[in-house]
């Protein structure tokens, strides 16, 4: 800051101040003050005009929760169609609306909201902030995905539910195959909820290099948060080209474009390419953060740091950047030549080379560690075993020819499953175990949770191991019956048993949330004794998150004088620290060493982004439904809502007009 | 007997009895050893012994094997049939992938299983590939997670000091799994570029050259030839002379769909607007089952198809049996062939007549298909009839609607229909 603060405040006004250090003792009389300048209003107001990340967090939690129950009862519908050969039970129509919104709501509804939920949550209490660094676009992020949720949902109490599968291929989904509304829905869904993506992505990748506690250097951060900055960043450059297809899709059903349309020049494979560069790099994006759960939470029952935490963190860069050159092996069977398909297959292989490396720090970690058998460990040691055995099916499918053959047959669903499974529900249960406390303050119930891992953990592979042997028997994907004489009863038998078995370990789960959110044991900061920073503050923690902003000095905060051999450096400061209470503030830090270079001012609530988010689905609504005066209204009405919203306001300014040559260049600079 | 003679055995017996029935064709008839034979093992031979891995395959093949080779020693009796039969039972319920592989294709219990067989040099160095990584990959799994189990339940010293581990130490454990795992990956990475060479093209010049068009939801397919006057055109059953490799053209006449052939070949989309090429080859007479597995619409799930691969002479013999055209009508039929022309021409062609329409399946030689829409049902008489009555029943959402018929105009139409031979 000061190398370039001299070039620089020949343009800018200098910065307001510099703040003092001190500490605030719990229950004393600023810390009322500090909360009365962070907590939302109560009643309706708050709940529509929060900006509290935690609060939205939480909301993506539960909103993802619930649509995985969504998604998980269409699954149990297309299990009990497929229980036996020639089964009645839903008709073709319906079975492949139900198994196009299972895809949709788990992979686009779930898997990533269901993340974006802890990262919300957790990211700046991890960091020691106070906020995420645009908290109003992060009510906008949720909003929006609520509405695109409620908007793919819109068509299907009427039977008109996207119905051509996740992957949406033309021409099926096109305007001659498919006349009915169903597309046109999941398209314009499909951009409304890339809106909030992009913006959720955006947030995260400035709070990261802006919102860290002083002294959180980069090689400080925890993994999970390498993991949704990865994921973020890569979402940058995925989102465009699925909301670019999803786009041409709509304009060539409602306007006659040809982008797709064979007869006019069209090309149908395009839209294979526009969806798997989205769709390969998302794959990473829904997985990596789950990763980072599993190496910030395992070390804690392991009682010592993860193994190789640089590797760990480089590792899940890597993966994410050679998962943008692999697209093709979705593409195999297309007719594509041999030439490129050998360097996509190899580039496949390679791609698992990181995951390796991830694989290998956790076994070693708990190998070296003292393991905690608590029921969050459970879940984390049971996702090493299933992301081992998806990773081993997905090597098999990089290896082109044999790709031919299994591309398509329940081998993928296996694969697919154990992948998504494995590596985003079951981290994410386990996570939910393991944070519990910090977002409610009460214990999960341990009995319970050993009971729902057991029959998740034993249905998850009654049901989807069998999957592999449907497959290597020749089942195709996405047939709604099968005739007796191709041999694939059994398995589709033991599968649909294990499915049933595998709802019922999650709805253990469910139940063990509702008992313990009213009845669970209270939690004290840190029921774990977990080294990171979120365990630092109370449980639940207050609007504010730290009284007074923290420094800090190594990657296990909590853990500092207690780890074997450990060198003696200065101590994180958890008491003292920055006191910043003019309105809502917290400490900008420069992006790689975390030094403290400016006093962020926060925003306050606002009904703008709930409303922003309200007019712009409702504006998708308008191309819905063709009401173009309607749709004319609510772009204006989004536009007149962001100008509220992004009117300029003198108490945002972190500058001053004042000239004050005491603090001029040098505002937040520490002792 | 060896490994790769147990293969042999197979490979030849399965040439024997294609197109019998499952109990007859566990009875061995060794009579003499024709040229199919040699060419079979050959390449059997050659890829298996290339890639290393004929021990993995063949003790795969002869546990599958045992029962029926003991069988043939006393000859074929019924209660050696129902042991058999319980053997089978058996193994199945135990490793749920065993399928009855000393049989012909056609009465395989799992005809898609392109896991345990093949059928032409196509697919047989993919199994094999397949065969490899399952068992590399499998052994893999069970290690890594051994460990993982290991290190969760592995003793430690009982004493809690509250400390916590030290952070360093442990690397040694990425750099080696990470190590192993890489020379792994590259080594199946060239082999598997090896097998990808080895399938992406035929190694002669395809014998025959075939265009095969999807529609929602069945398959029209085109022998190609010199001569225009020997061209025709036929549904959803592919008859290919025996040991040659065969040209595919695909497209697409509608959306997208994928041609697969398991015992064959690996599947190929069919995208409208290109064509794909692909081939396949048969090295054993018999009936191969093919289903579409790019997802279509509504009745993705009945659009299969079936190859048959037969001898040169029986294929040619089929080839002009389907370049003619249809019989004149004969007066006994008349009232039928009205029918058919007002209801049936305009969407199906019968050559010869004035039904040319071409959004159906040609019906010129219906009869001498094995199976109506696009592999639904067997084609008799009675389940004909009741495809053309109930079709939206069979096959919601297809082009082929229900047609409603008085008794009296079904059967005029059956009859005529009869004579589709």
């Amino acid at each position: 800051m000061a190398a370039i603060g001299a070039t620089r405040h020949r343009i800018d006004p200098p910065l307001e101040r510099i703040p003092e250090v001190g500490r605030i003792p719990a229950g004393s009389p600023i810390e009322a003050r500090l909360e009365k300048i962070w907590e939302t209003a109560p009643g309706w107001r708050g709940s529509l005009s929060t900006v509290d990340h935690k609060t939205i967090g939480v909301r993506y939690l539960v909103t993802a929760f619930l649509f995985l129950v969504i998604g998980g009862i269409e699954a149990l519908f297309l299990r009990i169609q497929l229980v036996g050969p020639e089964m009645g039970f839903l008709t073709p129509e319906q079975y492949n609306q139900l198994f196009t919104m299972h895809g949709v709501t788990m992979i686009f509804l779930y898997a990533l909201p269901v993340l974006s939920g802890f990262s919300n949550y957790l990211w700046p209490l991890l960091l020691g902030s106070r906020d995420m660094a645009f908290p109003r676009l992060n009510a906008l992020s949720y909003w929006i995905f609520l509405f695109a949720g409620l908007f793919m949902y819109i068509s299907f109490p009427l039977g008109q539910a996207p119905n051509a599968g996740w992957f949406n291929y033309v021409p099926f989904s096109g305007p001659v195959y498919n006349t009915g509304p169903n597309i046109d829905v999941f398209a314009l869904g499909m951009v409304l909820l890339g809106i909030s993506t992009t913006v959720g992505s955006v947030n995260f990748v400035v709070t990261l290099f802006r919102m860290r506690a002083p002294g959180m250097t980069i090689n400080r951060v925890p993994i999970l948060v390498w993991g949704t900055l990865t994921a973020s960043v890569a979402n940058l450059f995925a989102i465009p080209a699925v909301s670019l297809a999803f786009f041409l899709l709509w304009l060539d059903r409602q306007i006659g474009a040809h982008f797709f349309d064979v007869a006019n020049n069209g090309q149908p494979l395009l839209w294979q390419h526009l969806f798997w560069i989205f769709g390969h790099p998302w794959v990473y994006v829904v997985v990596l953060p789950a990763m980072g759960i599993v190496s910030d939470a395992l070390p804690t029952f392991c009682r010592r740091p993860l193994v190789g935490y640089t590797a760990v963190a480089l590792a899940t860069m890597a993966t994410m950047l050679l998962g943008f050159g692999v697209w093709v092996h979705h593409m195999f069977a297309t007719g594509l030549p041999t030439v490129a398909l050998s360097i996509f297959g190899a580039a496949s292989m390679v791609i698992s080379i990181p995951s390796a490396v991830a694989v290998f720090a956790w076994i070693a970690t708990i190998w070296l560690g003292k393991p905690v058998f608590k029921t969050p460990f459970l879940f984390f040691a049971g996702f090493v075993a299933l992301f081992i055995i998806g990773g081993m099916s997905g090597v098999m499918t990089a290896a082109v020819p044999l790709d031919w053959q299994l591309n398509e047959t329940y081998f993928i669903v296996a694969h697919l499953h154990y992948v998504l499974l494995g590596i985003n529900v079951f981290p994410v249960v386990g996570a939910i175990y393991y944070w519990f406390p910090k977002f409610t303050g009460r214990m999960m119930s341990e009995k319970l949770g050993k009971w729902s891992f057991w029959t998740m953990f034993i249905g998850f592979n009654a049901g989807f191991f069998p999957m592999h042997i449907a497959g290597l028997l020749g089942m195709p994907r996405r047939i709604y019956t099968y005739p007796s004489r191709m041999g694939w009863d059994e398995v589709n038998l033991i599968t649909t048993v294990g499915s049933f078995i595998f709802a019922v370990g999650v709805l253990i789960f469910l139940v063990n949330v509702v008992l313990s959110v009213k009845r669970g044991a209270r939690a004290g900061a840190n029921p774990w004794d977990a080294p990171t920073l979120e365990w630092a503050v109370s449980s639940p923690p207050p609007a504010y998150n730290f009284a007074t902003i923290p420094t800090i000095a190594s990657r296990h905060p909590l853990w500092e004088g207690r780890i074997e051999g450990e060198e003696e450096h200065s101590r994180t400061k958890l008491e003292e620290g920055y006191l910043l209470m003019r309105g809502r503030e917290t400490l900008g830090t420069s992006p790689i060493d975390a030094k403290p270079v400016v006093i962020l001012k926060m925003p306050e609530d606002s009904y703008t982004p709930f409303l922003v988010g309200l007019f712009v689905s409702l504006l998708f609504v308008g191309l819905l439904l063709h009401s173009w005066t309607f749709t004319a209204l609510m772009t204006a009405l989004s536009c007149a809502a962001l100008s509220v919203w992004m009117w300029p306001r003198r108490n945002l300014g972190q500058r001053t007009t004042r000239h004050d040559p005491a603090s001029a260049g040098r505002g937040g600079e520490g002792p | 007997m060896s490994s790769v003679e147990s293969l042999k055995t197979l490979r030849y017996r399965r040439s024997l009895n294609a197109g019998k029935c499952i109990l007859t064709a566990r009875q061995p008839r060794l009579t003499g050893r024709g040229p199919r034979y040699s060419l079979a093992v050959r390449s059997a031979f050659g890829h298996s012994v290339a890639v290393g891995i004929v021990l993995i395959a063949a003790s795969l093949r002869t546990l599958e094997l045992v029962k029926p080779m003991k069988a043939s020693k006393s000859g074929f009796n019924s209660r050696s049939a129902i042991k058999n039969l319980r053997f089978r039972i058996t193994l199945l319920a135990l490793s749920m992938v065993a399928a009855r592989p000393s049989e012909a294709a056609d009465t395989l219990s799992t005809p898609l299983n392109y896991f345990l067989h093949s059928y032409g040099p196509a697919a047989t160095p993919v199994m094999h590939l397949g065969w490899l990584m399952t068992a590399l990959l499998s052994a893999i799994t069970l290690i890594v997670i051994l460990l993982l189990v290991i290190a969760i339940v592995r003793k430690r010293s009982s004493a809690d000091s509250g400390m916590i581990g030290a952070e360093s130490g442990g690397l040694k454990w990425v750099y080696i799994g990470t190590g192993i795992s890489t020379f792994i990956l590259a080594g199946l990475t060239v082999y598997f570029l090896t097998v990808l060479n080895a399938v992406a093209k035929p190694t002669e010049t395809p014998a025959l050259t075939l265009t095969v068009t999807g529609y929602d939801w069945w398959w029209n397919i085109e022998y190609e030839h010199a001569d225009p006057g020997k061209r025709f055109v036929t549904a959803n059953e592919i008859h290919i002379p025996v040991g040659r490799p065969v040209l595919l053209k695909l497209k697409s006449a509608d959306v997208i769909h994928a041609f697969w052939v398991p015992v064959l070949a690996g599947k190929t989309q069919m995208i409208p607007g290109l064509v794909n090429q692909k081939w396949i080859q048969a090295d054993v007479p018999g009936i191969y089952a093919g289903q579409c597995a790019q997802f279509c619409g509504a009745a993705h799930a009945h659009m299969n198809l079936e190859v048959i691969a037969e001898s040169d002479r029986d294929f040619e013999k089929w080839q002009e049996a389907q370049r003619r055209a249809a019989f004149p009508v004969s007066e006994h039929n008349e009232h039928g062939y009205k029918l058919f022309m007002d209801r049936c021409g305009g969407c199906h062609a019968v050559r010869g007549t004035e039904a040319e329409g071409l959004h159906g399946p040609d019906l010129t030689h219906l009869n001498s298909r094995g199976r109506i829409a696009a592999g639904l049902l067997t084609n008799t008489p009675d389940h004909l009839m009741e495809w053309i009555t109930r079709a939206q029943y069979f096959k919601p959402g297809a082009r082929m609607p229900s047609i409603a018929l008085s008794d009296s105009e079904a059967s005029a139409l059956a009859s005529y229909l009869s004579t589709l031979d």
